[in-house]
């Protein structure tokens, strides 16, 4: 078979339009803009970098043949378009809120490496080769290790790049060391090929150190304890729109490729959903990991006084939760998964998006200092509401239905007594501690009156398009959830 | 009958107009929120006027929500949900008519006011049971708020242990439908699929599952040793808060009980059934006697409300028609009196002397000085004590009648409360009201307070047609009730009887 060129080009098209974009941002910022402010330079940048993204989003809507591209490096199936869309959508909705940010220098360098973000993430969608897995996984990153790092006025944003990093680079070595154990055992990189090759052969101790190695590794890059001790300190120090990406459609982007992975890929080394006890396989270290983030990130997140450290406490529990929906993909298929963590990072981006609004008008790091919000400007007050609600499973918001599916598809594996079913239980009895912090936050934000030296907060109108269009998102789906829930 | 669905309309609807409303002035908002909730209150009534009893719920809607999972948007009413929504149009009627003094952010109170109204409205008429747990959730979440903002006493303590308590209550009635769910091949939620499901499962299963959701829906009925939120959650409630908290809110764990635990599983609840008509009974004296311990009188009310939930609690545990149908009668007649019962201890008498100490206001001659607000209380207070010509009267009696079918020992100890509550509440009415009676009047004591305005009489005299009316003719509800309680799915968990 002859390597088909224009189909790959094709499937390629959004992160190609990405990529183009970013060089042009940086292009135009060196050339014409170059005189004007800051300020201007940003939103000119901004404004580059959304038709970018907007042009990728018509790239994977009009998109090339639905399956295998280039014999089987990419695969074009329901999951990653709407992953790749998912994650264009949270770029979007990061841009407009990076909008609100005050600007740095550099504003141009900062859009582009977004978009090379982005581009990664969509890659990341697709792909179905362990290399592409690599490559995408690292140019996502590497772009994000240095937008947490951006704002070089503040020494915890070069700690939060730092410990980032180091983490995020460990990691990399255990994936890689996983992936190479996998390629020995089955002589393949390619997700189909491996999976024939473990059915075949049965399960085999090396393949178990190759799993453990691969879950060590998303294990740091979704948070999930006890591989979660980077992500507090990130989500202090980042700058609140890079908090705000790293938190959403860089989750988004590592769950449908963690899935993918573990199912289509590892699926036969999976283990009995329905008791553990049958044979190894990784279901049970998933498990382990499941049950470690939620206890952990539930009542760690009690103590926290700074809003974005709550948020990474919170993150920690609700990667608890994706990954049940990770064990149940493999009967429920990926919807509630996906449901999960898209709309997970809707409420992310936005609650960074409120963060970065308050701090245009003072400071933005306990979580008194959201006090009065109601008063300084009930739209942030109103959008935070939503957001917050939804991240605590309130329904009608989309974060009910998120919970109601994934611990459903999780006690359907085998009923409450099978493992996941009793994670779900946890899951579901730990959301009534989690109403407790996050009613902490609302409070401040709207029963709290103001401090006496708090200002009226001023919204830029394209972050408050953003902070909308994010609110009105969850409203949408958590109104109409078979609009996404009935995707695949 | 359909224009039932639109009761939840409207409530929205003026939810989002009273905020919008609020931007300009308080005024205009509590004439939406008035507006709103008096047209909610009149489609009930309509309704009522055009419906025809029967067994069974009648489907007013019924959409696929989330087809994928079997969940439908399915709307119904019988003779019990019926009841029940009027009940909620009257007690938020009067709400308003109680609240028209909120001038703080007067538009967000009357926008969660309403919100919470609609969720109330959604719970009586869901026949999904994630939908009844959808709109039950969004009844409990402007409850935090409209503590935590316009309440009174440790209201930040009230407020997040009342949405803590019903959360974690609404955590196991989630954790229980989606076992019974998983259990039946993930078919749906609704009432019937549900119980067939629940059947398959073993019963020491049957037993633990009808003990999540019972249990979970119980928290927020106040059964005892559940109840501790309901009195503190009751007291720093603002009045029109208290009065939907004691007089609808409290009915939805209640009906969550009725509607969907007790069919879920008959095999459970004959396991459960003595523990809980004894945690019933238990409330209802105990409550009793704390009331009468109390030196708040918003504390006397809050635990009378407990007491006076035992009693439904009580007539669902019996599970015979007549005690069922005496508890759906004792649901409507408690939130008349409660409703009440708070509008005078909150809106008449801590608003204007802005003191609840029973100590205080023994000093007072609040007789003299509010007469219509003593009169008020005195047939409050009667009515609470369940003296015929009152609601209390036939609810009480039926629940007692159909208990001693069921087990007599229960209806004897439940009948101390009534003692216990005749104590309380003369206690209540004597300290409070008539505490100065025979004794000179102190010099420097309070001469003046501003009069008891239009609204509030409007509101009283409302609340006290009602629970007259339905004292006089228990029958307009009963005869509503009693053919709901024929439905297949209470067949198998209700012992007949002459009803």
């Amino acid at each position: 078979m002859s390597p088909d060129y224009a189909g790959l080009f094709q499937a390629l098209g959004p992160e190609a339009a990405l990529v183009l974009g970013a060089l042009a941002v940086l292009g135009l910022d060196l050339t014409l803009f170059r005189r004007h402010s800051l300020d201007e330079r940003l939103r000119l940048a901004l404004w580059m970098g959304s038709l970018a993204v907007l042009a990728a989003c018509v790239h994977v809507w009009r998109g090339g043949t639905p399956g295998p591209v280039f014999g089987g490096v990419l695969i074009l199936d329901p999951l990653a378009v709407a992953t790749r869309l998912g994650v264009l959508v949270l770029t979007l909705l990061t841009l407009g809120v990076a909008r609100g940010a005050t600007a740095r220098r550099q504003p141009a360098e900062y859009v582009a490496v977004i978009l090379l973000a982005a581009a990664g993430l969509t890659l990341m969608a697709a792909a179905q080769q362990l290399l592409i897995v690599f490559l995408a996984l690292e140019l996502a990153s590497l772009s994000l290790y240095v937008i947490a790092g951006f704002d070089r006025t503040r020494p915890d944003s070069a700690e939060a790049a730092l410990k980032y990093y180091l983490f995020g680079g460990i990691a990399a070595a255990f994936l890689l060391f996983g992936f190479s154990l996998i390629y020995g055992v089955t002589g393949s990189i390619e997700l189909p090929e491996i999976a024939k090759q473990i059915s075949v052969q049965g399960a085999n101790p090396l393949l178990m150190v190759a799993l453990v190695m691969v879950l060590v590794a998303f294990g740091f890059k979704t948070a999930a304890a006890p591989f979660h001790l980077w992500a507090p300190d990130v989500y202090q120090g980042a700058p609140a729109p890079s908090a705000a990406l790293v938190a959403s459609a860089s989750k988004l982007a590592g769950f449908t490729l963690f899935t993918r992975l573990l199912w289509p890929g590892l699926g036969a080394a999976a283990g009995n959903p329905a008791s553990f006890n049958a044979g190894p396989g990784w279901l049970p270290a998933v498990a382990a990991i499941v049950a470690a983030s939620l206890l952990l990130g539930n009542l760690v997140a009690l103590a926290q006084t700074n809003i974005r450290r709550l948020l990474a406490y919170s993150a920690i529990a609700h990667s608890g939760a994706m990954l049940l929906g990770v064990m149940a993909a493999g009967r429920a298929g990926p919807a509630p998964l996906f449901y999960y963590a898209s709309t997970y990072g809707l409420a992310t981006v936005g609650a960074f998006g409120v963060i970065c609004a308050v701090e245009r008008a003072g400071r933005c790091e306990s979580i008194s200092d959201l006090a009065g919000l109601h008063k300084r400007s009930p739209f942030l007050a109103a959008c935070l509401a939503v957001y917050i609600l939804s991240l605590a499973g309130i329904p009608p918001l989309a974060g009910f239905f998120g919970k109601f599916t994934v611990f459903a598809a999780a006690i359907r594996l085998g009923g409450v007594a099978a493992p996941a079913g009793s994670l779900a239980v946890l899951a579901i009895a730990l959301s009534a501690v989690a109403l407790y912090y996050y009613l902490i936050v609302l409070k401040q934000a709207l029963v709290a009156k103001p401090a006496a030296d708090a200002s009226s907060i001023k919204v830029p109108p394209a972050m408050a398009l953003s902070l909308f269009a994010a609110a009105g998102l969850i409203v949408w789906f958590g109104l109409f959830p078979g609009q996404l829930l009935g995707l695949f | 009958m359909s224009l039932l669905p639109w009761s939840i309309y409207v409530s929205l609807a003026g939810a989002l107009l009273a905020l919008a409303a609020g931007r300009h002035s308080a005024r205009a908002a509590r004439w939406v929120a008035l507006l709103a909730a008096s047209g909610a209150w009149a489609l009930t009534l309509l309704a009522a006027t055009r419906f025809v009893p029967g067994p069974g719920l009648q489907t007013l809607v019924d959409h696929a929500w989330l087809p994928s999972m079997g969940v439908h948007y399915h709307l119904a009413a019988d003779g019990i949900s019926l009841t029940l929504l009027v009940l909620t149009g009257l007690a938020s009627t009067a709400g308003v008519l109680f609240s028209w003094n909120i001038t703080e952010r007067a538009g967000e109170f009357f926008a969660l006011f309403l919100t919470l109204v609609a969720g109330v409205y959604g719970v009586f008429l869901s026949a999904d049971a994630l939908l009844f747990f959808a709109f039950y959730e969004i009844a409990i979440v402007p409850k935090y708020f409209l503590i935590a903002i316009w309440g009174s006493t440790n209201r930040e303590y009230g407020a997040m242990k009342l949405a803590l308590y019903s959360f974690a209550g609404s955590a196991m009635v989630l954790a229980g439908l989606l076992w019974v769910y998983a259990a039946g091949g993930g078919h749906g939620f609704a009432f019937g699929d549900l119980a067939q499901a629940a059947a398959t499962l073993p019963r020491h299963q049957q037993i633990v599952v009808f003990a999540f959701v019972f249990f979970g829906f119980a928290t927020l009925a106040g059964l005892f040793p559940l109840h501790t939120w309901a009195p503190t959650g009751h007291v720093a409630a603002p009045t029109a808060a208290s009065m939907l908290l004691a007089g609808v809110v409290m009915k939805l764990g209640a009906y969550g009980c009725l509607r969907i635990a007790l069919p879920l599983s008959p095999v459970g609840f004959a396991y459960w059934q003595t523990p809980i008509a004894w945690l019933a009974v238990i409330g209802i004296v105990y409550a009793g006697l704390v009331a009468l311990m109390q030196t708040d009188l918003k504390f006397v009310i809050g635990y009378s409300s407990v007491s006076h939930m035992g009693f439904v609690m009580l007539g669902i545990a019996a599970a015979n028609l007549q005690s069922v149908g005496g508890a759906v009668l004792q649901m409507f007649s408690h939130g008349v009196i409660a409703g009440l019962l708070f509008a005078v201890v909150g809106r008449m008498v801590y608003d204007r002397t802005h003191t609840r100490q029973l100590a205080e206001l023994r000093a007072m001659p609040l007789h003299r000085l509010m007469p219509f607000a003593a009169a008020v209380f005195v047939i409050a207070g009667i009515a609470s004590m369940g003296l015929p010509g009152f609601s209390g009267f036939p609810a009480e009696l039926t629940i007692l009648v159909g208990a001693w079918k069921t087990n007599p020992a229960w209806a004897a100890v439940g009948a101390v409360g009534v003692l216990v509550a005749a104590a309380f509440t003369l206690r209540a009415i004597q300290v409070s009201f008539f505490g100065s009676v025979d004794k000179p009047q102190p010099a420097g004591q309070v001469t003046h307070l501003e009069p008891i305005t239009l609204a509030e009489k409007a509101g009283a005299i409302l609340l006290i047609s009602a629970t007259v009316l339905i004292g006089l003719k228990p029958d307009i509800l009963l005869n509503w009730i009693n053919p709901a309680l024929q439905s297949p799915l209470f067949q198998t968990v209700l012992r007949g009887g002459p009803s």
